[in-house]
This record gives structure tokens, sequence and C-alpha cells, in this order.
């Protein structure tokens, strides 16, 4: 099984006709064709609507795109000016999942969105993430699906490339994924470390679970304490920036030691205090995992 | 984005936030007559401070009060042109190239004023303190109870009593409350509109004759939000800035230069992290951190070679890619051309993997150049180390 990707995902894209939506929507329709799924069956682009791109219909609104295809969830490519805008608006229109890969939202414009999202029926995934995938069934995002392989692995992530990563580890190693979650490396982001892990946590298919986060602000250390609490799977986990000045902005804008708060040092000492195995190297995630699930 | 105290003392006097009356000045003629102005308006004293992007200016020595115009004059000659070390700028110091020739005030408390974001609650946080005037992260560590905070609700802002309640908390006296509500709303308006993600006020003084006033404040402002501010984005002072770093932004290359020997190139942040980890585990120090993002070109890689080539501390380059959206053969085709046309004589170190790599592979041995590849990332680490140790 998988957590909020599968074979009843039915997939709308905003930004469809833009040189990113339109090239990531044709990506995730193939991998869910090989699987059987037509994943991908419509898209939105306000003053496009009544065309077709790519064989898919065009909607102005989000709400048309609703009532016209059946969708239950979107990804959003939508420019950073517009795409908090962009997630109240499937919001707004119902949309259960709503997958923004944007980069370069403004915080304040995050800030005013979350309580609506929050108070809302949908599940918010990002902004400024790679996506969910469920191997061997659908992917919303922007990873590649080859590196994948079906099987009972869970993921979450703030971090794109480092999921693959670890994700190719796990495949080379034989060990296959049932959902991989990119939650994103932005302040204010839908679903947290937490949210991702209760899913994953109450997904029977789920036999293990990786947790890979980065330096800057307080999640992992609460994540921690809910593994702590709630959860009986063997998980592995890798921090990174261990390495990374205090007050330089590492790349994602959340991705920042700031008043002492949000060191490697301290998540690394949340985590192995919850029972998780915690590796030190980005190199040993795979046989970390493997040993854990008696495969190496 | 990071801007000066008296810039960020100017967006104050617009939103009604008293501030002391002030000049800054690049030059010892300007600070002189700007001190000379100060003095004549009847002040007893004038405060000749350092601008740098850094805190802790004035245990470096950046800070000096003046009672003399004379004195005033000494202390701009020594501070103007200053290397000025503080526990944030790194053992080099910061060159000090404009200083805030500023009225002196009659303190009577130091307290602090602070608003941030709050990721957990994802609310703006307004935070108030008697503790003024020192490091409040230290205070946050010892005293945690001692800072008050309130959580502004995004849809209708900071609320006349919260403002209160921190007001009072703040032990300012009963005809002091009107005044400190109204600081309150102009900082609060002043963090919206400007799309700020920190604004600090420490220390945020009461004077002997009963004001309130601003007495050193610093913005930084949100860098995704700077589209829709034209106006602030000319605040930056460049001159601040690491030279690589600003000329890394130019080619919109995510830059960050570090003490280490081994210049890494690598695409997504978390793992540019995570290979910096990589690195210090295998014995040696990463030179920055470089994220090409996923759309990384020809250009964009020459580029990003040419500002890892100007970093004098770097005896190996280390690339790391995982082609997920950004092939690998496309990345390979772009590394050979751009060592070529560089010349690029410096160990290099690939490790690749992900989509095309067999023909990313081929390509790198096809082109002659001396370049090593590492299997996995650990063992390309080891390369990159036993490299840069020559």
């Amino acid at each position: 099984m998988s957590v909020l990707v599968g074979k009843d995902t039915r997939l709308i894209v905003q930004g469809i006709t833009g040189r990113e939506g339109s090239f990531h929507a044709k990506g995730c329709a193939e991998y869910a064709k090989q699987f059987g799924v037509d994943l991908v069956v419509g898209g939105v682009t306000p003053g496009k609507g009544g065309t077709t791109h790519e064989g898919w219909p065009v909607f102005n609104t989000v709400e048309e795109a609703r009532k016209a295809t059946g969708a239950n969830a979107t990804m959003i490519f939508v420019p950073p000016p517009a795409a908090a805008d962009g997630i109240l608006e499937a919001v707004d229109a119902g949309i259960e999942l709503i997958v923004c890969i944007t980069e370069g939202i403004p915080v304040l414009d995050m800030v005013k969105a979350f309580p609506l999202v929050k108070k809302s029926g949908s599940t918010l995934i990002g902004p400024n993430c790679p996506g969910v995938i469920s191997p061997g069934k659908a992917k919303i995002g922007i990873m590649p699906g080859r590196i994948h392989k079906e099987g009972s692995v869970g993921i979450v992530s703030k971090s794109g490339t480092l999921t693959y990563e670890a994700v190719y580890q796990l495949t080379q190693r034989g060990i296959g994924q049932s959902t991989a979650i990119g939650i994103g490396g932005d302040p204010i982001i839908g679903t947290t470390h937490i949210d991702a892990l209760k899913l994953l946590n109450e997904d029977p298919d789920t036999e293990a679970i990786i947790m890979i986060g980065e330096i800057g602000g307080s999640a992992e250390e609460a994540a921690a304490e809910y593994i702590k609490a709630h959860v009986k799977k063997p998980v592995v986990g890798f921090i990174a920036g261990q390495t990374a000045p205090p007050g330089r902005r590492m790349g994602h804008a959340g991705a920042i030691i700031s008043g002492g708060e949000g060191t490697a040092a301290s998540k690394m000492a949340a985590m192995e205090a919850a029972g998780i195995t915690v590796v030190k190297s980005p190199a040993e995630i795979g046989d970390a995992m493997a040993k854990l699930l008696g495969r190496d | 984005m990071k801007i000066h105290e008296y810039q960020a003392k100017e967006i104050l006097r617009r939103y009604g936030v008293p501030v002391p009356s002030g000049e800054m000045a690049t030059t010892i003629e300007e600070a002189d007559k700007a001190a000379k102005q100060l003095f004549s308006e009847g002040n007893a004293v004038v405060v000749v401070k350092a601008q740098i992007h850094a805190g802790g200016r004035g245990k470096g020595g950046g800070v000096k009060l003046a009672k003399t115009i004379e004195d005033a004059d000494a202390h701009s000659k020594a501070i103007l042109g200053m290397q000025l070390v503080t526990h944030q700028t790194g053992p080099a110091g910061q060159k000090v190239q404009r200083l805030l020739i500023e009225q002196g005030s009659a303190i009577e408390r130091e307290l602090y004023l602070g608003l941030v974001l709050d990721r957990a609650s994802g609310k703006v946080v307004f935070m108030a303190s008697q503790h003024g005037g020192m490091d409040i992260e230290e205070v946050a560590h010892n005293t945690p109870d001692e800072i008050f905070k309130e959580y502004c609700d995004p849809g209708i802002g900071l609320q006349a009593y919260q403002a209160r309640k921190l007001a009072f908390k703040l032990g300012l006296a009963k005809e002091q409350i009107g005044d400190a509500v109204k600081f309150m709303f102009g900082l609060y308006k002043a963090f919206i509109d400007t799309d700020s993600t920190l604004m600090e006020i420490n220390p945020f003084i009461t004077t002997k004759d009963g004001k309130l006033l601003a007495l050193d404040c610093k913005i930084n402002f949100d860098d995704n939000a700077m589209f829709r501010h034209k106006d602030l984005k000319e605040l930056r002072d460049i001159a601040e800035e690491d030279p690589l770093e600003v000329e890394a932004s130019k080619y919109a290359l995510n830059y960050i230069k570090l003490d280490g020997s081994i210049a890494c190139m690598v695409n997504g942040a978390g793992l540019a992290m995570a290979t910096m980890d990589i690195i210090e585990y295998a014995g040696g120090k990463a030179a920055n951190f470089l994220d090409v993002g996923g759309g990384a070109n020809q250009e964009q890689i020459e580029n990003a070679f040419g500002i890892l080539l100007s970093d004098p501390n770097v005896k190996a380059i280390f690339i790391n890619i995982f082609g997920g959206i950004l092939r690998v053969d496309v990345l390979a085709t772009a590394v050979v051309a751009a060592a070529r046309k560089l010349n690029v004589t410096l160990p290099i170190i690939l490790r690749l993997e992900g989509t095309n790599v067999e023909e990313g592979r081929q390509i790198i041995a096809d082109s002659g150049l001396k370049v090593q590849i590492g299997a996995t990332m650990k063992e390309a680490a080891d390369l990159a180390v036993a490299a840069a140790k020559g």
C-alpha cells in the first residue's frame, strides 16, 4: 500500500501551460501509465480555459477543472508571486491533496494562507518541495521515477536530491519504497515531519521509515518526540548541515541556524534519544536501513 | 537581505517609531559636519556608530560617545576604515565604510522588542523583554520565561490588548503605555509592509524624561519578497557581502563561501549540505556551499567553475550530482567544456548518479580530462580529501 498518492489519484496541474508545469505533467502521466494508472486529467491556466494542452483540457479556474474532471489532487507550478493564491484557490475548490512545487514564495504570503489551509479538509504538501511518489503506482512531483522500486520503506524528507540519494541507496540494495514524501525546505509548510510520520506509521504496508531533516527550526526535535511516543516501526534518520556555519541560509529558506536553535547536533541528539538509528554520513542511509530490516 | 542600522531607522521613522536623530557619513568631513550640527542643536553627547552588517559592534570598539566636536572627530577617524572584529564577523573582521552620527540619549532603562516569524505556529511573534542591551539569545537560553511573547493572527494583525500586555510586562509607567502601544503598532506595520523576517529593537529605551526610543534597530528582509519592493532592494550594500557570493548571485547560483580547501558543486540544497558533511567525515573541509539547482546548463556550470576557482584556498573540486531532472550526460558535457575553456588544472573528483549516468561517465572518459570518478558519495569524498592534501 501507500499513502497520499495511489491508483485512485486524479491529478490536475495548476500552471500546466508553463514550461515546468507542462514538462512535469508529462513526467507524472508517463510514470503512472506504466502501472495502468490514468493520472493526469487536466490543467488550469487562467485565460487559457477551453483550450487543450498536450491533449489535456485546460480550465480557467480550479473550481471548473474539479467539476469537469473529478480531480482529487493538484500539482502547483504557479510562479512565486501568485503561488499562495494558487494554493488557496485549490483549497476553495475542495481539492483533497495539494502539492506545491513552487520555490521562492514570500513567507508572509504563506503566513496568511496557512490558517486557511489548516482549517480546510485539504492536505498541502510543500511548498518548495519535490512532491510525493508511491512507487509502482503514481507520482505527483519532479522526482525521477525510475530510481524508485515498489516496497515497504516510507521516506519523509525536507530535501529533494537528498531523498533521491536515499531512495537510490535502497533500490540498489533491493529494498523498495511504499511512499516517499518530500515535505519541502521552507519555514512554513503544509505537511510537517510529524504529519508525514503519522501517515506512514498508520500505513499497514509501510514496514520501516527513513526521516531526513536539515538544520533550521525545531521540527525534527518535535518529530523525534512523536516517534518516541507513537512509532513502533524502525526508523533511520539523517540530518543535513552538520558542518554548516550559524547565521547563513544554506539554500533552502528554512535551512538556517539562528539563535542557537536548529543545529544538527540538537536534532541528532533528540532523534537518538527517541530510538532512531541516526547515521552521520549520508552514504550510510541505505546500509543502516538494510541492517534494521535484516537484509544486509 | 540585511540592511544597515541607519537604513532601518529611516524605515522606523516613516512608521512613526521614535528614533534618535542622526546622519549617515561616509567621510570624516560628513561625520564632522553631522556632529557639529547635533552639538549646535543642544545635544550634550554625540554617538559615533560603525555601520556594518554584524552585531556586537560596541564590544568591538565600533561605538563611541563624544562630548566635544574634537572627540567626535577623533572617534570618527578611529572607526571609519577600521577592520571591526565582532563575534559575528569572523577573525578577519569587517571594514567600516559608513558611520552613523547620532544624538546621545539619557538612558533610564534598556529593554528589548523583537518581531520574528515563528515556524512552529506559522505566525509572526512579537517579543519583549526587560533584559535589553545584551545578547537576547543569551536571555532566551538562560531565562526563557523573561521573554514575553504575543502571537499575531495573520488575519487581524497585532491587537491593542496584546501590545498593552507586553507594555505592562515591560514594567513601563502607566503614562508610557499609550506611547508603547503606538510604538509597537508602528513596528508591526513596518514589519508586514516591508516583508521582514526579523526586526529587533535592542535596546528599546526609556529616557530620563520618560520618552521611548529605538536606540538600535536590526531588520532583515525576505529575499523571496523583494520582487515587490524595488525601493528596499536598493538598500542592499554589496560592500558588506563576500565578493564571490555577490558574483554568484548574479548568475542565480546559490553559493556560500566557507574556509576549507575542497570546492563543492552540487545540485540541490540538502545534497549540497550533506556533501559538506561527508567531506568533513572523510577528514577534509569544504571551501563552499554551492547549489547549482535543477536546471543547470553549460553557461551556469562555467560560471560556477569560475567562482570556485577564484577562491585561492581551493585545492580540489568535488562535483556531486544526482541527476533527476538535470541529466547526467548534459552535466558531463558542460563540465568537460567548462574545464577546457577555463583550463582547470586542479584535480576534479566527480560523483555522478541518476538519469543517463552511463552516457555521462562515457563523456568524461572520452574527454581525456584528468578527472577521478568515485563510485559512491563516500568513495568520491575520500578521493577529494586525498587530492586536496596533494
